[in-house]
């Protein structure tokens, strides 16, 4: 065997592709564990059809997983790809046109047969124009894996489901990467299936091994370590991280969690993994719809636990007269939102922070709540402990705005000190001799919490407007009056509980570039490219949306232009024309995919050109 | 334990004027609840009553216990999210033909297959009475109002039936006149675990004036109303007017009885309210005026497993089994490494 050559790089983009059943996204998986577990920085981007199976081999039916990975810090999925692996003719197609000049593209051979290029809506063989652009590694994968397990006694298509783990075992050769974490995944998984199980050890290998024998593969990559902080870390998803966040919850708060939820793309998995925490005590209650869900999550915050409810848009939207009830009611509740694509049904799978101006404005009257949002798959954790500490000091309704992409993709989270976690035990009211239900604390205008069970603090609350003072029916117009200006002070008033924000930059100049929600990582980097080319521009990111920090309009002042990012129409940047009477200007990418990295560098640059 | 006071009827009754429509059939129920509270030695602070829109669902406001007057519809998810917080309270859920069945249908129908711990009680008088008399969906058909100058032409829900086919262990059906009846079937309820649902035939003296008036008025009930009692027989009527039920492969014959017949000889069908399945209770549910008696009382009675009781078992086996979880197992179990 000639020995091969290694090259070093420090920068990696590959995307697995195939049919929705061709098991891309345990692929994908697969490989982000390892590569994390070795060391590289990486940031996913899975993207799969909302049908479970579409029509095989069609364009409709393809799913992918994308990772990027570096032996530097890198906090977003990348826009172009290195490498490419496609299964089948459908798979390149969609994916084609992301892959760089000269980049790698692995097929499955056995699957470009005309039949599946038809479907693919290729009227003819794409593949000798591709070999001029690209490095093509025509592999018959299909066939290559019946051979290695010619001798296990499985069905061929029991054996064909193998093919997606002979194209990681290629990939783990191509990057250089141990197996040891895919084998003992496969244990786990197949551990009761001998065959099954010896099929995918076997096929893992022989894909491994190919890469080392195969000429039209002369050279495999080292990705160093990357140098990230010191620390134990885990690889995370945001939704993983949000159904952390809300069991921890319950226990630095000293206080039952109970979770009412409604199955929705892509807030199901919250659900599905809280459901496996009842030994950390979370109560999961899978409602009969998004409505009940929420009403569940509220009447269990007035019986004095912690409610939660997990949704994405057209459940959010369902639940928003019982949220008016909870602002109205002053009941602490903690609602997480994981936006897609709309308006409708939209994009169920997509990406989009098309819910930010619902939860500001989304209900009947003045309803005002607060609102936070994460910025990367791990901060979902930290935000939503955040929630329930304003929720509860405050005791109102707090609104988290995770999205698609946040909830599915990945990157390695340094894992917090357990002694760093604040522990806030809920302290409900017990006094009868000092209880009155809307008797407010001074400082945070927060009223008591006092639920049944608690002797001598009987008392009844509703939607209808209350006393001021009693907290009884009241229907007295300046009384209405005075209630819709305390609610609003409440929650305004929250602003002296919330950090300034940091910039990043110079605190003045001509472009200052403003970003919430996932798009942190994607404005960071094209920020440091900006600079790397002399360019001068800052950048803050909110996680807090209402109230916003409170050196946010000083800050906005100090710049000749500020351009908002933001996947939807224009949302942030009308609150913020509005509310700070700046020229604020939009920047909407509304593709259902996250913000690219080049597109925003070249619209900072197109600003900086005009300005110079 | 704390000592026990023995509460009266005054300890039940809030500081707020009651604001129902003078001779509004929710007095009644309301005083008939207010005594009936002291009986059930349950601690004042461990009540909560629940309710959604519409006139009934004012009850909570004058309930000197917890409440929580919430949406329209929509109490059953509050009161579910309450006893699963909290399994030691005693929970109430106050609602209206319109409330349950109209906007709330969805949620009563999966709160009564739940089998969770509470007492639903339906103020059913067949109209929208807090909107001012318009139809309602346990309206007759025909029926006009406000909406229905025409009469309507919906085809009206069975409170009782629509509880018994959501899988409701105990149904039962009172009326707001009789308020040794109601109390009697009020406290079966509050004892049975699980859902108890309670259809109270109330009346609406300003929109619906009069619609219950057979059952209600004391002169013409027992002729109108059979009194449904376990292992009594299916028998009704006055003196004179004696009339019993036959029951055979689902075929209810109403079979005349002389003063002194014995019902049993004449093959009179003996009430069984702990039948396993559904399906007499349903057939006794369905009957109507003119042709048949209304039967009130306990239709169904049977035990199952109660929701909440399971959750918290199912939480309790976690536990047991894998340890009570801490932050430590939450944050750092699984596939993690440490970078030096």
């Amino acid at each position: 065997m000639a020995t091969k050559r290694v090259e070093e790089v420090n920068d990696i983009t590959i995307r697995f592709s195939g049919d929705s059943g061709d098991g891309m996204q345990l692929t994908g998986m697969n490989f982000t564990e390892t590569t994390a577990l070795v060391g590289n920085d990486v940031s996913t981007l899975p993207d799969y059809p909302a049908e479970i199976r579409a029509p095989a081999g069609t364009l409709a039916g393809v799913s992918g997983f994308q990772v990027h990975f570096s032996s530097r810090p890198s906090h977003a999925p990348s826009d172009y790809l290195d490498a490419l692996v496609a299964m089948n003719p459908a798979a390149l197609k969609n994916n084609i046109g992301d892959v760089l000049p000269n980049g790698l593209v692995i097929i499955n051979s056995d699957s470009f047969k005309k039949a599946n290029l038809v479907k693919a809506e290729y009227l003819e063989d794409p593949l000798p124009d591709l070999r001029e652009r690209f490095q093509v590694i025509e592999i018959a994968i299909t066939k290559l894996t019946r051979e290695a397990l010619k001798d296990i006694d499985l069905s061929s298509k029991e054996k064909d489901r193998c093919k997606n783990i002979f194209a990681l075992g290629l990939t783990y050769w191509l990057y250089n990467r141990p197996m040891e974490f895919t084998q003992t995944w496969l244990n786990q998984k197949f551990g009761k299936n001998q065959a099954v199980l010896e099929a995918n050890l076997t096929t893992l290998n022989a894909g491994y091994f190919l890469g080392e024998t195969l000429e039209a593969l002369p050279v495999s990559y080292v990705i160093h370590k990357a140098k990230i902080e010191p620390g134990t870390y885990r690889n995370i998803m945001g939704n993983q991280a949000t159904a952390m966040g809300i069991a921890a919850a319950g226990h630095l708060m000293e206080c039952d969690v109970v979770l009412g939820a409604y199955p929705i793309t892509p807030a199901t998995d919250i659900l599905q993994e809280l459901a496996k925490y009842k030994h950390f005590g979370v109560k999961t209650f899978q409602a009969e719809d998004e409505i009940a869900a929420a009403g569940i999550a509220v009447g269990a915050s007035f019986a004095g636990k912690l409610g939660v409810c997990t949704t994405s848009g057209p459940g959010y939207v369902l639940k928003q007269e019982i949220v008016n009830l909870a602002v109205m009611t002053e009941l602490p509740l903690v609602l997480i939102d994981v936006q897609r694509g709309g308006p409708s049904t939209g994009l169920p799978t997509k990406v989009e922070q098309s819910d930010l101006l619902l939860a500001l404005y989304g209900r009947n009257s003045d309803s005002p709540m607060p609102v936070l949002a994460p910025s990367s798959p791990g901060d979902c954790f930290t935000i939503v402990l955040e929630a329930f500490r304003l929720a509860v000091k405050y005791m109102t309704p707090v609104t988290v705005l995770s999205d698609g992409y946040l909830a599915n993709s990945s990157e390695p989270w340094k894992l917090p000190e357990i002694e760093s976690l604040v522990r806030a035990p809920v302290k409900h009211h017990k006094d009868a001799e000092t209880f009155s239900p809307y008797k407010r604390d001074p400082e945070t205008l927060a009223r008591p919490w006092a639920p049944p069970g608690t002797a001598g603090c009987e008392h009844r609350i509703g939607g209808i407007e209350k006393d001021y003072e009693t907290g009884d029916v009241s229907y007295d117009n300046n009384n209405h009056h005075k209630m819709m200006e305390v609610r609003a002070a409440k929650i305004a008033g929250m602003v002296r509980d919330i950090p300034d924000l940091e910039i990043n930059g110079p605190e003045s100049g001509k472009l200052l570039i403003v970003g919430w929600g996932n798009t942190e990582g994607a404005i960071n980097e094209a920020i440091k490219e900006a600079r790397e080319e002399g360019m001068e521009v800052s950048s803050i990111h909110l996680r807090h949306l209402n109230p916003f920090p409170a050196n946010l309009g000083e800050i906005l002042k100090g710049f000749e232009r500020i351009v908002v990012p933001e996947l939807n129409m224009g949302q942030l940047v009308h609150l913020l024309r509005s509310e700070f009477l700046v020229p604020a200007e939009r920047y909407s990418k509304v593709a259902g995919r996250p913000l690219r990295v080049h597109e925003l560098l070249k619209h900072i640059t197109d600003i900086l050109k005009d300005e110079a | 334990m704390a000592e026990t006071i023995q509460l009266t009827r005054k300890d039940f009754v809030s500081d707020q004027d009651v604001r129902w429509c003078p001779g509004c059939g929710d007095y009644a129920i309301l005083s008939s609840i207010q005594k009936l509270m002291p009986e059930l030695g349950v601690p004042k602070e461990d009540i909560l009553f629940i309710s959604g829109i519409g006139c009934s669902s004012r009850f909570p406001y004058y309930m000197n216990t917890y409440g929580f007057h919430t949406v329209h519809g929509r109490a059953p998810a509050f009161a579910s999210g309450a006893i699963v917080s909290n399994p030691d309270l005693s929970v109430w859920l106050i609602t209206g033909d319109g409330d349950g069945l109209s906007i709330g249908g969805n949620h009563l129908l999966h709160t009564l297959r739940r089998n969770l711990n509470m007492q639903i009680l339906l103020f059913n008088n067949r109209i929208y009475g807090l909107t001012k008399g318009q139809y309602s969906p346990t309206s007759k058909e025909g029926t006009k109002a406000k909406t229905t100058p025409d009469g309507s032409i919906d085809h009206p829900v069975c409170p009782a039936t629509f509880a018994l086919g959501s899988g409701a262990t105990f149904v039962a059906r009172t009326v707001d006149t009789d308020l040794k009846h109601m109390s009697m079937v009020f406290k079966r309820a509050a004892e049975h675990p699980g859902a108890a649902f309670v259809e109270i035939f109330q009346n609406c003296v300003i929109f619906n004036d009069k619609e219950w008036e057979e059952i209600e008025d004391k002169k013409t009930r027992p002729d109108a109303a059979l009194k449904l009692e376990h292992g009594e027989p299916l028998v009704w009527g006055s003196s004179g007017n004696r009339k019993g039920i036959k029951m055979r492969n689902g075929i209810v014959s109403v079979i005349e009885l002389s003063d002194d017949d014995d019902p049993a000889e004449k093959g009179i069908r003996i009430h069984d309210e702990r039948m396993p399945t559904p399906g007499y209770a349903t057939i006794l549910s369905s009957l109507t005026r003119p042709d048949y008696p209304m039967p009130i009382g306990v239709l169904r009675a049977v035990e199952s497993s109660v929701y909440e009781d399971d959750l918290i078992g199912q939480i309790d086996a976690a536990k047991e089994q894998r340890g009570e979880g801490t932050l430590e197992d939450l944050l750092y179990s699984g596939d993690t490494w440490t970078v030096e």
